[in-house]
């Protein structure tokens, strides 16, 4: 048996040995323990290190509020830090470590910190490390040099840098009513809105339904509260309409009614079954929501009550009652309430000895003095705790204490005790009801803040809402649930709940003010007087405090200490503590997962967009590489080549023979409905109504404030029937702005609009030879001038699919689009690549894809990057003047028509050098010696047509500087070089090769 | 002697850290003042800037709340000046230097630290933005580097440099000169630098109403009673446009969003500098407590609640795993939002008007913190001297109706978008 | 938040797109008086309650939305369908 277990008693399953280590060392508990039970129970009293002066520390509570007990789990090989030791169940094989400790727990090298003490108080890294004015250590470079050391300093447990190997999963769920927390009171609350047949999900973040009911040794309904909890749970299991979710910490209340929750899955299992994921990341929809979330019990703050050994008195009930542990053999009781009477009752029911109640009160319920006759001994009222001694707790000592006063007298008496158990009085757990409604309600009585006024559809009971005892909370569960489902309370009688009547209000005492460090955030080290010193430097209001002395900011969110710390404020201003201010809580109640959040998008971030002929590019050799969401080829890579030789070997076959491009990415909307050429007019900013059926026309797009919103061709496949194309990465956008239009300012129009890009696969066929590829596979149709004339389009069938084929040409060359039902993409590509077997065609990537545009000056999204105008890229011959369009009120504002804005020019190495995308333009200077930027480069290549390295680039001033020399200046990658300004029409001009 | 030393600490904890004095006093307002600065943010840096550059020290800064409530304490403390367009990299650039020196300025360490921020690339396209901003950065005096995947690796240990991500990362540009600095101590340094200049900064004095002859602004009437001044100063963030029709200003191009952010659990050591995800909106830091600062994208509707929602909180966290999948296995400690002064380009106004005796300090979307020091001092000079510095010269009100638009994104009048 | 569309039922606010102020006033299409556009452009009421304003079931039907939703509780009082109700009123939001 381990030293500390009580012999019978708890839940634990003793039956049940499990294995575990700790810093290596290897300890046994039960199933049912948690890793401070079963350290407890092993006699383990050191826990961690704090986070400023690696002060040991120990077991502080048994729940969610756990300040000191942080560990490392180690588990699928990777870390997972600052877990609670409360809150971690043990299973076999279960490795912990301790943290923020060098070299060993027992033995921390950074607790020299606490030497410092006075100077490390509150905010004093404002006031210091800033260094020379002057010198090698002027500007920010003295702090950076501290602050590495802080650094190192600061942080709790390590992380790792492995991926995570769990996997995570995203759940949505519906009900009527939600019940967040399964003591008594959301237990009879959950009942009581299941049997009116709604639905119901119960969540409990404790891996056992029944909250207090599991630790308070009453009865409920003549048998023990743990046993009635236990069958209620499976009375609510067995109905379908109720969902109960153990494990489950909800932790965010969202707009309308949307909770967010944390299913911890499989933590507690040795080897969670295959399929299992870690942890469950839960958005629940609820119509009403009962919050039964209890309250939090909250320490007194005095001179050392930091030290190992010294825990909450409710805490130290549950390990007894629930986990059969004693957290000591001599256990005094400190408190200003009833409460830890009933602690102290039970401790000594489970073996220990009682050797003390120090109560600050003078005079104590009759109830209370019957616990304390349980309890083997007589109260010392009127008395306070001024001090702790030991490396883990041997002693402490007690003064005469005035609670009206605050006064100490008398003289100090040393009591000898390895545990001391603290109450300062409750605090309802508000967090959740903060997070949906206004500002928290201060009880003057309870000396603690009620939940606020609800701002979302929630009621509150049990501890919550100021219930005092366990018959209360059944009776405020039960009609919180049957209020939630707007039903009748069930007829049946109430259980019974025996349980003492204690004075349910504590005596306002927070701290005692004693010689020595007295913390209030134990977690961060924030002590009574660097409250004080806050107040001294005016950081007064609640958010002040918070931040000036980091108070309620570490892992446990203040749970135990921000009642203490806003009293001590309080004091200091003289003002009632609601004067202070109450902390807003905000999302999450307690820490959640990353992982759980992102869930199944965790390794697919956003999803992939392949074309048919996906496949038949990576075959091939296709170096795929991301365009927005789709992959395409970047290049054809042929053994031993490099991507400018790939690029230049698939832009010259073009220019030479024939080449074949995917172009399924393309946006397609289809655009249809008796005013459908009217509503094209009004979006483009050249005309549209006048295209003849059969017939493309390239089209430009401006935003309302007339800047470039994309360009493509529109088709007209009958008279209200057209087919829009827009570039692959605007598609989206394009359609939204289409839908905006249409739905919002011209609602009248009759026009449909469907996005078709996903329904047709494309295939642009370019060169010279490009008819005679199509004509060797093409039935259904002529190809010459006058079946299809640039800019015309059939209709046919290759290989029996049926196609339709524009002749238009981004490449400059004779081109055909073919598209045919994305179905039959893979099957007409390969018809067409076997036709062009004869004229070896090459299939060709982005990379050719851009050199034949930039050869002929075609202008993409890196051109239209949203600051350009039509007349910036010499469009403006596209711009009618017959018609109002969108844009067209706003795009002659002066900014926009200014001389000196940057514009579309031609650029041509003279050094024979790539220019590089995104270089800019000086007229002078050097690497050395930057001169100033007149533009940039928006796309370059290796033009084989020209034999020379080109880009296109916007620079100040555009075509006025054609003819000029300027330099190319790229000091990000060391690359400086002469260029000639061109125009950026570098290829064929007139246009002779696709019209030939 | 300065009042914040190593000696003065060490003084001071002798004598049980009794002497330090409030770091700015608690002053009822005066009745009236030469200039009134609304909003307890960039207000704080222009009354220390109008006292220390212009002499002019009888100024009121007027908080609504509690001093640092709005943005200026709410926001991912991320310095940097890694811009695009001329304008912005003149003004942002500026403001770096302001901070560089800026703890030994208020004698108050605001603690910046220069860890640099580094701007992930994803695709090719991408690549060339990010190099073509680099440059514009070297070109207008600034600092960047350009690091490739392998260096990527080794500067911050646990970015997906994989093939196999989904968006695979390319390159990356780094400002080394970029880092974080700790808000509060910003906001705290200029009220307590202010302070000791004279100035009076009220706390809990929310505006209700403005004074007026004729057009001309001559006051404000607030929750602490009627506070006259020769000049009011609007530098309120997310509620400008509130304040606008307190005096009769309708509509104008601001909207306001919330943006939320969100800290993890404090771990040792784990990643140096800032960074950004390019595969969606992200950026990422550590803070000195050992927390993982970073924030997304706006939830993206007008909003004056400092509240967000879940939708973004999930596409944030699946962002920040594909950036680092480590930090799957790491827990979110808290979560907030802000209300973001988003304009209509996404650069803000800093300009004399709309109203005579009006000076507006506004659109500062989600890049404020960084500009507090160059916002403070050109806004102070804007006020003094009623024409504008030559760094906020191009920070007008009229640049919409004219069309002279500073639109780093390219996203058009979408504020949502910026 | 939670939309309620009128065509697929009560959605989450992830299926929707945001499309702003539904208070503006485009001038007609041939009109040039520039401070009409720019007030239609880049001006915003932006008020702090309830606002009326598009948003697009992106996720779902597509259609736009206007909402009546509060700024300062992200409460939604009203939601229609956009084409509908300003065809009924001619266009004018």
């Amino acid at each position: 048996m381990s030293p500390r277990r009580a012999r019978s008693g708890g839940l634990i399953d003793r039956g049940r040995a499990i294995s575990f280590t700790f810093d290596g060392k290897a300890y046994t508990g039960h199933a049912g323990d948690t890793l401070a039970s079963a350290l407890l129970a092993n006699g383990v009293t050191l826990f961690g290190r704090s986070f400023k002066y690696h002060r040991p520390r120990g077991v502080y509570t048994a729940g969610v509020d756990e300040p000191n007990a942080l560990v490392t789990v180690l588990k699928d090989g990777v870390r997972e830090p600052n877990i609670p030791a409360t809150l971690l169940e043990i299973h076999d094989g279960l490795e912990a470590d301790s943290q923020n400790r060098f070299p060993s727990l027992d033995f921390d090298l950074n607790a020299v910190n606490q030497l410092g003490g006075p100077l490390f108080s509150a905010g004093f890294y404002y006031k210091t490390f800033m260094g020379p004015v002057m010198g090698p250590l002027k500007g920010t470079r003295f702090w950076m040099f501290c602050e590495h050391f802080i650094r190192r300093a600061a942080g709790l447990g390590r992380a790792g840098y492995e991926k995570d190997p769990a996997r995570y999963e995203r759940m949505n769920a519906f009900c009527d009513v939600l019940v967040i927390g399964s003591g008594p009171a959301g237990l009879m609350a959950a009942e009581a809105a299941a049997l009116a047949g709604k639905r119901v999900i119960l969540a409990e973040q404790e891996p056992r339904l029944g909250g207090t009911a599991n630790w308070s040794g009453e009865t409920i309904g003549g048998v023990s509260a743990a046993d009635w909890a236990e069958a209620m749970a499976e009375k609510l299991a067995a109905m379908d309409n109720v969902r109960l979710l153990a494990r489950t910490t909800v932790w965010g209340y969202y707009d309308g009614n949307n909770l967010a929750a944390l299913e911890r899955v499989a933590d507690h299992l040795a080897t969670a079954p295959r399929g299992l994921p870690r942890h469950r990341h839960w958005s629940i929809r609820a119509a009403k929501v009962v919050l039964a979330t209890g309250a939090l019990e909250r320490p007194i703050v005095f001179p050392g009550n930091d030290r190992p050994g010294v825990m909450l008195a409710g805490a130290a009930m549950r390990y007894a009652n629930e986990f059969g542990v004693l957290p000591g053999e001599r256990i005094a009781v400190f408190t200003n309430n009833d409460s830890a009477y009933r602690a102290a009752a039970a401790l000594r029911k489970a073996g220990a000895a009682i050797v003390a109640i120090i109560d600050v009160r003078q005079d104590i319920s009759a109830a209370a003095r019957k616990l304390a006759e349980e309890a083997g001994v007589a109260p010392l009222t009127g008395h306070a705790v001024v001090g702790t001694a030991g490396k883990r707790l041997a002693k402490i000592s007690a003064q005469r204490f005035d609670a009206a006063t605050g006064r100490l007298s008398g003289d100090v008496r040393p009591i000898e005790v390895d545990c001391l158990a603290v109450s300062g009085g409750w605090s309802p757990a508000i967090h959740l009801a903060s997070q949906a409604g206004g500002s928290p309600v201060w009880d003057e009585k309870l000396s603690a803040f009620l939940p606020p006024e609800p701002t979302q559809d929630w009621l509150g009971a049990g501890a919550l809402t100021g219930a005092a005892t366990t018959a209360e909370a059944l009776s405020a569960g039960r009609r919180a649930g049957s209020a939630a489902v707007g039903a009748e309370a069930p007829s049946s009688a109430l259980p019974e709940a025996a349980s003492p009547t204690l004075d349910p209000f504590p005596a306002p005492v927070f701290e005692i003010k004693a010689k020595g460090k007295a913390f209030v955030d134990l977690q961060h080290d924030v002590t009574a007087d660097d409250i004080r010193l806050a107040h001294r430097e005016g950081f007064v209001s609640v958010e002040h405090l918070k931040r000036y002395t980091t108070l309620g900011m570490a892992t446990d969110q203040g749970k135990t200490s921000n009642v203490p710390g806003l009293a001590i404020m309080a004091e200091a201003r003289g003002l009632p503590i609601d004067r202070v201010g109450a902390t807003r809580f905000r999302p999450p109640f307690a820490p959640v997962s990353i992982g759980s959040l992102a869930a199944e998008t965790h390794r697919h971030l956003k999803p992939d967009r392949l074309t048919p002929m996906h496949d038949w590019h990576v075959e091939r050799g296709g170096r795929m590489m991301p365009a927005g969401l789709w992959h395409r080829p970047m290049i054809y890579g042929e053994l031993g080549e490099t991507v400018e030789q790939a690029y230049i070997r698939e832009a010259a076959a073009v220019r030479r023979s024939v080449g074949i491009c995917d172009v399924s990415t393309l946006g397609k909307i289809a655009v249809k409905g008796p005013d459908a050429a009217e509503f094209l007019d009004r979006v483009y900013t050249n005309v549209f109504s006048t295209l003849p059926i059969g017939k493309a026309r390239y089209g430009l797009m401006l935003r309302e404030d007339g800047i470039v919103l994309d360009d493509g061709t529109t088709w007209r496949l009958g008279e209200h029937d057209f087919l829009m194309t827009t570039t692959t990465a605007n598609a989206g956008k394009v359609m939204q702005h289409l839908e905006y239009l249409l739905d919002i300012v011209w609602p009248e129009l009759r026009v449909h609009l469907t996005s078709v890009t996903d329904q047709w696969a494309g295939a642009s066929v370019a060169g010279p030879n490009a008819r005679k590829v199509l004509e060797a596979c093409i039935t259904g149709t002529g190809l010459d001038d006058a079946a299809l004339p640039f800019m015309g389009i059939v209709h046919g069938a290759i290989d029996d699919v049926p196609v339709m084929i524009c002749r238009l040409s981004f490449s400059g060359e004779l081109a055909y689009e073919v598209y045919c039902g994305a179905g039959h993409g893979l099957h007409v590509w390969e018809a067409l690549v076997e036709a062009g077997a004869p004229y070896g065609i090459v299939p060709y990537g982005l990379e050719a894809l851009g050199t034949l545009r930039i050869e002929k000056g075609h202008v993409t999204g890196a051109e239209m990057d949203g600051r350009t105008t039509a007349r910036d890229l010499y469009l403006d011959w596209m711009l009618s003047k017959k018609k109002p369009f969108v844009g067209s009120a706003l795009m002659d504002r002066e900014g926009l028509i200014d001389r000196n804005r940057i514009r579309l020019v031609g650029l041509i190495s003279l050094d024979g050098q790539p220019l590089g995308g995104g270089a800019h333009i000086v007229e002078k200077g050097s690497l050395d010696d930057l001169g100033a930027s007149i533009g940039h480069v928006t796309a370059f290549c290796y033009s084989p047509a020209l034999q020379k390295y080109i880009g296109l680039a916007l620079v100040k001033g555009g075509k006025a500087r054609h003819g000029t020399r300027a330099f190319v200046s790229d000091p990000l990658r060391r690359r400086f070089g002469p260029v000639e300004i061109v125009s950026h029409h570098f290829f064929d001009p007139e246009g002779r090769r696709m019209h030939g | 002697m300065a009042e914040y030393s190593a000696l003065a600490l060490i003084r001071n904890a002798f004598s049980g850290n009794r002497d330090w004095k409030p770091a700015w006093r608690k002053p009822d307002p005066k009745p009236a003042y030469d200039v009134i600065i609304i909003g307890g943010g960039h207000g704080l840096a222009t009354a220390y800037y109008l006292a220390k550059e212009h002499g002019i020290t009888n100024v009121a800064v007027l908080e609504k709340g509690w001093l640092g409530s709005g943005n200026i304490g709410r926001n991912t403390t991320i310095v940097r000046s890694n811009y695009l367009l001329p304008e912005s990299i003149r003004f942002y650039d500026f403001s770096v230097k302001m901070w560089e020196n800026l703890s030994h300025e208020l004698n108050y360490n605001v603690m910046f630290s220069q860890r640099g921020i580094l701007n992930l690339a994803h695709s090719p396209a991408q690549a060339d933005d990010y190099i073509r901003r680099g440059n514009a950065m070297l070109h207008g005096g600034g600092d960047a580097e350009w690091l490739t995947p392998a260096e990527i690796a080794r500067k911050v240990p646990g970015v997906d440099v994989s093939g196999s991500a989904r968006f695979p990362v390319v390159g990356g540009l780094l400002q080394p000169r970029a880092g974080t600095a700790r808000h509060d101590a910003v906001a705290w340094g200029y009220a307590r630098a202010a302070d000791r200049r004279g100035v009076d900064i009220i706390e809990n004095c929310e505006v209700v109403g403005f004074l007026r002859e004729g057009d001309r602004i001559i006051g404000v009437s607030t929750t602490r009673g009627e506070i006259r001044a020769g000049k009011v100063g609007v530098a309120v963030a997310g509620s400008t446009s509130r304040l606008l029709k307190l005096a009769g200003i309708e509509q104008f191009p601001i909207e306001s969003h919330v943006l939320q952010a969100f800290v993890s659990e404090s771990i040792k050591p784990y990643v140096d500098c800032v960074v950004t995800f390019g595969g969606g909106h992200l950026y990422m830091s550590q803070s000195d407590k050992g927390g993982l600062v970073f924030g997304g994208d706006l939830d993206g509707y007008n909003s004056y609640a400092q509240r967000g929602n879940l939708p973004l909180v999930e596409e944030v966290m699946s962002e920040f795993v594909a950036m680092f999948p480590a930090v799957a296995r790491l827990r979110l400690l808290r979560s907030w939002g802000g209300v973001m002064d988003m304009s209509m380009d996404g650069s803000p106004i800093i300009a004399k008007g709309p109203l005579p005796g009006m000076y507006l300090n506004c659109g500062w979307c989600y890049g404020g913190f960084k500009a507090t020091p160059a916002s403070g001092f050109s806004f102070a000079w804007t006020i003094a001297k009623d024409e504008p510095h030559p760094i906020n010269a191009p920070y007008t009100l009229s640049r919409f109706e004219r069309g002279i638009i500073i639109d780093e994104k390219g996203q058009g009048p979408t504020p949502k978008l910026h | 938040m939670l939309i309620s569309c009128p065509y697929c039922g009560p959605r989450d606010l992830s299926e929707f797109s945001y499309q702003g102020d539904a208070s503006r006033m485009r001038p007609d299409a041939a009109s040039t008086d520039i401070k009409a556009w720019h007030d239609y452009v880049y001006n915003r009421p932006n008020p702090a309650g309830p606002h009326r304003e598009y948003w697009q079931h992106t996720a779902g039907c597509r259609a736009h939305l206007i909402v009546t939703r509060d700024t300062l509780t992200h409460e939604i009082h009203e939601v229609t369908f956009a084409r509908a109700a300003l065809r009924a009123v001619g266009g004018r939001p």
